[in-house]
């Protein structure tokens, strides 16, 4: 029980997938230019990471292990191909913004990370806890840097404009190279709020 | 001519695989320690970036598109299975490949050949390729240049990080933080490359 908890709250704060175990980067800095993205690549990645987890984890036992990263990155394919027909079916203009990036949720290391981490020596319903919560920590980084960017760079917040008449709208935040600091700011702020977790050297 | 040779400026700069679209960023970010290890991981991505972006391409316009192969059938849909399952075997068959004819090659790249699977700068230079319709020849132009844009960053990131080493960062910023505000002010250099 206490495992499980551990399993839901960790990745929330202390193991962060995207400030601390430097997972899922790329996807993360390329959708968090507005929020309506953002929100739908973590709802995808939150998905498809519990789901994954879940089927590795009921077959760990007799997966061989030769051909155990085909099998997981064909597991991961499937559900990305699902999700995606999803969104082209239901949501198509967010998804085609997002473009390339419900793809590229296959080789998002957070997948297969926690595939690795955790799901191979698991049983199935803490690694399904276990994906969840690691989709939830990572949604939470993006939905913040996401956020900030959109409010400071478009004056509006999911589509709605939040900022009063006159705000001179702030051209970077929203290029690319503005995702990199803000990620980097929010490093900083979580790891002197939690000074264990500063790295050493 | 001139098209090609402005599709490959593209690609290196303003459309940097790693620096624009964040591609490829998570080994990128952990594999720029030292110049070494940049170098070979970089090497390692031209050549298979380059490789499967041809099988890529030859999938996606032989077997997925409606065409007399697959009976006039639109299997598109099925792309990043076949995508991701070519990256994967092709990164496998090169690791037998040179492990057997070039052994010191292999002890040099290491563990990054099998990591390379998963670098989504890959696959995500074969998704761009197919979305804006490349025909053959752009598309291994794009490729092979957007994989040498990315060679070119990580190996500028491990020479900024080796220096970095005799700096004094605050401590919260130390390792993973001051890499990120570096890479953001690589971005935007690489970024005033735009209109080249």
């Amino acid at each position: 029980m206490a495992d499980l908890k551990k399993a839901i709250v960790d990745p929330l704060w202390d193991q962060n997938p995207l400030t601390i175990q430097i997972l899922g980067i790329c996807s993360a800095l390329a959708v968090t230019g507005k929020c309506m993205p953002a929100a739908t690549m973590a709802a995808g990645v939150t998905l498809v990471t519990a789901f994954a987890n879940l089927i590795i984890s009921s077959g760990r036992n007799w997966i061989p292990p030769k051909v155990k990263i085909i099998i997981q990155l064909v597991v991961v394919a499937v559900l990305v191909i699902i999700a995606d027909q999803i969104l082209k079916a239901f949501v198509y203009d967010v998804s085609l913004t997002l473009s390339v990036f419900v793809g590229l949720i296959i080789t998002n290391c957070i997948v297969l990370g926690r595939i690795a981490a955790f799901a191979v020596a698991n049983p199935p319903v803490p690694s399904f806890f276990d994906g969840m919560s690691n989709g939830l920590g990572y949604g939470l980084v993006l939905m913040s840097v996401a956020s900030f960017r959109e409010i400071f760079g478009s004056g509006t917040w999911f589509g709605i404009k939040v900022m009063p008449e006159g705000y001179v709208l702030n051209g970077m935040v929203v290029l690319p190279s503005a995702a990199f600091f803000c990620i980097g700011a929010l490093v900083w702020i979580q790891k002197s709020l939690t000074p264990k977790l500063v790295e050493k050297g | 001519m001139g098209e090609q040779i402005s599709l490959t400026l593209r690609a290196m700069f303003p459309e940097n695989m790693a620096l624009a679209f964040l591609l490829g960023m998570c080994s990128f970010i952990a594999c720029s320690k030292k110049i070494e290890q940049a170098h070979g991981l970089g090497l390692a991505v031209i050549f298979v970036l380059w490789i499967c972006g041809v099988m890529n391409w030859m999938i996606q316009k032989f077997l997925l598109e409606p065409g007399p192969l697959n009976f006039g059938k639109d299997l598109t849909y099925l792309g990043f299975l076949c995508f991701i399952a070519t990256i994967a075997a092709t990164v496998q068959f090169l690791e037998m490949f040179i492990d057997k004819y070039s052994p010191s090659l292999y002890m040099s790249l290491g563990v990054f050949l099998p990591l390379i699977s998963v670098n989504c700068a890959i696959l995500g230079g074969n998704l761009f390729m197919v979305e804006r319709d490349y025909d053959f020849v752009s598309s291994m132009n794009y490729n092979f240049s957007s994989g040498l844009g990315w060679y070119l960053a990580i190996v500028l990131l491990a020479g900024i990080r080796d220096k970095l080493r005799y700096s004094n960062v605050p401590d919260g910023l130390k390792g993973l933080g001051i890499t990120y505000v570096i890479t953001g002010l690589m971005a935007m250099c690489f970024m005033t490359f735009a209109g080249l």
